[in-house]
């Protein structure tokens, strides 16, 4: 074992539980896969018999209908049965422990659990004890835990990225939005770092977003700023993030209105970017309080270029779990 | 090793092969990645005007499992315009256990329906494991190569095609 739990012996993947840890080659091994998967949507046959016969189970402890579906729809085109569990009206809510639902659903021979839990940490739980019970041939995708990591954004955020700007290595971005609290913004900025990009801005009011936040990922070259249009001068790409709900609640925001009226990507504070600049959003998105309709419409914006290569993403993210065994035999 | 004659001799031949058998409907269908080299050498030696197509069929390898597929990256099916009704004839450089033939011939069924597909291939080495068969070959092996030994073509800086033998 070398340390994480997401590689087997021979350096290959066999979970996709953060993207922290993974080498450069490995992300770039993983963006190009995904290139060919882009194509399958437009044939005549959307199916590739990758995965035929193998059982992936859809575990949402937490609800995402978005997330859900584009593993459903990935899983699915590869040519797996998806199985849809949403845990909050099933076992769980019946007080079944976590590792017993996966203890149940392993007996029903899933190849593959895709795991989206409240609690950071929960798909590497799984994992452990799918390797401590013997059980390495299943393998796991983080589908995003608690304010952890949503390591298949990450990577479909680093694809749109690629195929806009080819170059990593000699890009300013800039990501809005409260990243502190984000798995989003968490996996990104790994991402972002492994991948060479010299410049990296946080943005976001000082409750969000304290100077300590440029310590957030160890030697990454993060630079915080609470200033949106000072942060987005000169910017290759503009990330926004969604403005969660409950962060209005905890009195760290005045409210929606004030939030935008500072931190709103707006077609004025857009302009200060490069010209050619994109701008993405993982959606679902606020139109008004994180970004303006304008800007979310807009010719430089890639939001839904991002969902569609995220399916390309999962398609080749699955397919290269499938492809390992585990290194159980 | 067995006394191979070059590439080009082996090209030529082939393209003496396939000429009556090309019409104005034929497609060129190169298998990634030795077979589209050769299928470009065939479209050029055949002066056919439709453009070449070309299949990855990592898709459809019946060895994903086993850690077989998607090795290599960036590999993209550029399948014919129109699959449909087409005479296609695809190409590769080695014939051997016939399973990427198998894999391939999938993979362009999932474009449509051909009207007929021929197979093209510059050396048979033996050891087929499936029951295909080439409907032109240029050189066949007098012994089929063991397992054990790879053998390829391969491409120089300069675009010289040539076969190499080694072990796996």
């Amino acid at each position: 074992m070398n340390g994480n739990p997401q590689l087997d012996e021979r350096g290959e993947l066999i979970h996709l539980l953060s993207l922290e840890g993974l080498s450069r080659e490995m992300l770039h091994n993983i963006l190009d896969r995904a290139e060919p998967f882009t194509a399958v949507a437009e044939r005549e046959v959307k199916k590739v018999p990758l995965l035929r016969g193998k059982s992936v189970f859809n575990l949402f402890f937490e609800n995402s209908t978005r997330t859900r579906t584009t593993f459903e729809i990935a899983a699915k085109r590869l040519s797996a049965d998806v199985i849809n569990l949403n845990i909050n009206t099933s076992s769980a809510a019946k007080g079944e422990s976590l590792l017993d639902t996966v203890d149940n659903l392993a007996a029903m021979q899933a190849d593959m659990f895709v795991v989206r839990h409240a609690s950071s940490g929960a798909p590497y739980l799984i994992a452990q004890h799918l390797a401590a019970s013997g059980r390495r041939h299943i393998h796991v995708v983080n589908a995003g835990d608690g304010r952890h990591a949503h390591p298949t954004q990450g990577l479909l955020d680093m694809y749109t990225i690629r195929h806009y700007k080819k170059d990593f290595t000699r890009l300013t971005v800039a990501v809005v939005g409260d990243i502190l609290h984000s798995r989003v913004a968490r996996s990104q900025l790994h991402a972002l770092a492994t991948l060479g990009v010299p410049d990296i801005r946080l943005i976001g009011p000082k409750t969000l977003l304290p100077a300590e936040a440029a310590r957030m990922i160890p030697a990454a070259p993060l630079a915080v700023c609470h200033d949106l249009a000072e942060g987005v001068r000169g910017a290759d790409v503009v990330m926004t993030l969604r403005l969660q709900n409950e962060r209005m609640q905890g009195a760290l925001l005045p409210s929606p209105q004030e939030y935008f009226k500072s931190y709103g990507l707006t077609p004025e504070r857009l302009a200060l970017a490069k010209p050619d600049a994109i701008v993405l959003h993982p959606g679902p998105m606020n139109r008004g309080v994180e970004i303006d309709s304008t800007v979310a419409d807009g010719r430089q914006a890639v939001i839904l270029p991002q969902v569609t290569f995220g399916i390309a993403v999962r398609m080749a993210v699955m397919s290269m779990l499938a492809g390992t065994s585990g290194g159980a035999q | 090793m067995q006394s191979l004659p070059p590439v080009p001799e082996l090209i030529d031949r082939l393209v003496a092969q396939l000429r009556p058998a090309v019409t104005p409907a034929t497609l060129l269908v190169g298998i990634h990645t030795g077979g589209v080299w050769v299928a470009q050498a065939l479209h050029a030696g055949l002066g056919i005007a439709a453009p070449l197509a070309s299949i990855d069929t990592s898709f459809h390898r019946d060895d994903h499992h086993l850690g077989g597929g998607l090795k290599a990256a960036g590999r993209v099916s550029r399948p014919p315009e129109d699959v449909d009704g087409a005479h296609l004839i695809l190409v590769d450089d080695v014939l051997y256990t016939g399973r990427t033939i198998r894999a391939a011939m999938n993979e362009l069924f999932d474009y449509g329906r051909p009207a007929r597909v021929d197979l093209a291939v510059l050396v048979d080495r033996g050891g087929r494991e499936l029951p295909i068969a080439a409907t032109w070959c240029a050189y066949t092996l007098s012994r089929p190569l063991p397992a054990s030994q790879s053998f390829n073509l391969q491409r120089a800086a300069d675009g010289r095609l040539s076969f190499s033998l080694g072990e796996k």
